[in-house]
């Protein structure tokens, strides 16, 4: 049970800091000021939260210190899914990573408010404003360039058919899965994806946009399970290229 | 030019055909003002560009409500705000003159202090 929690607070802390670390790329070059700004402060955000998982996994099952588990892994050891890898593309795509993602990751979080790990649980009930606001910009955008011109639509259809697959991959189940359900722990990813399914698809259709099928099929599987993306690698070398010159510097 | 940012070399912004800057035509400015507590005033803070009023408010809350205590924001379109003309300034010209309005010009200090001094104990 302990070994599926840390793998559950091991993929989440994984998510925010990759997820992060790239929205942080369009810090100075985004679409206006006032939403550089605000895209920038959200990428802050999710640095924060797996700054807080990984503290989590270090004060409470005896895993390294936060530095040593964020920036010294290798490749294969860290358990995001693709989703969060890909770059950020045009802001279209952005912003549909942003809208699929993000509303997935406050479903995980209000389905850990009454998590017996307590620890896990009180963070859960911290950061749900904070990523109510996130999903409120995300869908105040959607709805917003669904209904713009014909090509700001056209594009928002786009990125959401292209980002669908891998938006499917989040919900990748592992072995920790049945074990955290089993144990009233954790409701599992396949609640989280019909729960996600059923908001997502209604903000979509009310947007005026098409909802593609969610053929579990097409899922883009494996980085739960440490097989990534030809992005992760470049990502996790530009993020470590500091901290790599010398491991052991006091900050 | 080649940027020594990797972040914009990223986006290959040189290869693409649009990749002038163009101007603002379509956004207009919000005032927004900040209540930082149920009950209090809200206070005008500064101006957001957004094409409605529910972009102006997210737009607005990473600005401005960003570090310290927030209750609420508001948000009002800029044309909607009414103002008098700035040559008129003037009509407002003698209002520091007329100490008489203000209750610390009264001359009533000194009959205060008198009584407190009587009613020590």
């Amino acid at each position: 049970m302990q070994n599926a929690l840390k793998e559950l607070i091991l993929q989440m802390a994984d998510d925010a800091l990759v997820l992060g670390h790239r929205n942080s790329e369009w810090t100075g070059i985004g679409p206006m000021l006032e939403e550089d700004l605000a895209f920038s402060s959200m990428a802050q955000d999710k640095i924060g939260h797996a700054l807080a998982l990984y503290t989590i996994l270090h004060e409470h099952m005896g895993e390294p210190d936060p530095d040593k588990l964020g920036f010294m892994r290798k490749e294969e050891e860290y358990r995001c899914c693709q989703f969060v890898e890909l770059p950020i593309g045009e802001y279209d795509f952005t912003l549909a990573r942003h809208f699929l993602y993000d509303h997935a990751e406050l479903i995980r979080y209000e389905m850990l408010v009454n998590c017996p790990f307590e620890p896990l649980a009180q963070m859960a009930r911290k950061v749900r404003g904070e990523l109510k606001y996130h999903v409120l910009h995300a869908d105040t955008f959607l709805r917003e360039l669904a209904r713009g011109t014909e090509e700001s639509k056209a594009r928002m259809q786009a990125a959401i058919r292209y980002a669908w697959p891998y938006a499917l991959g989040m919900f990748e189940i592992t072995d920790a899965d049945a074990q955290l359900a089993a144990a009233g722990a954790y409701a599992g990813e396949k609640e989280r994806r019909s729960r996600w399914l059923s908001t997502v698809s209604s903000i979509i259709n009310d947007a005026g946009l098409q909802v593609p099928e969610p053929d579990e099929a097409k899922a883009i599987y494996g980085g739960r399970k440490g097989y990534h993306s030809e992005y992760l690698k470049p990502l996790l070398d530009e993020m470590t290229e500091v901290v790599r010159l010398d491991p052991t510097a006091e900050w | 030019m080649k940027s020594l940012d990797p972040r914009v070399n990223r986006l290959n912004l040189s290869q693409t055909s649009e990749g002038e800057v163009h101007t603002n035509t379509h956004l207009v400015t919000w005032e927004v003002f900040h209540q930082e507590k149920r009950g209090k005033q809200a206070v005008h803070v500064g101006i957001v560009h957004a094409s409605t009023p529910e972009m102006a408010l997210i737009l607005a809350k990473e600005q401005f409500a960003r570090r310290g205590r927030t209750a609420n924001l508001w948000v009002a379109r800029t044309s909607d705000i009414y103002t008098f003309r700035t040559d008129d300034e003037d009509m407002f010209a003698t209002v520091p003159e007329k100490l008489f309005r203000e209750p610390a010009a009264y001359k009533v200090r000194e009959r205060i202090e008198k009584f407190q001094q009587q009613n020590k104990c």
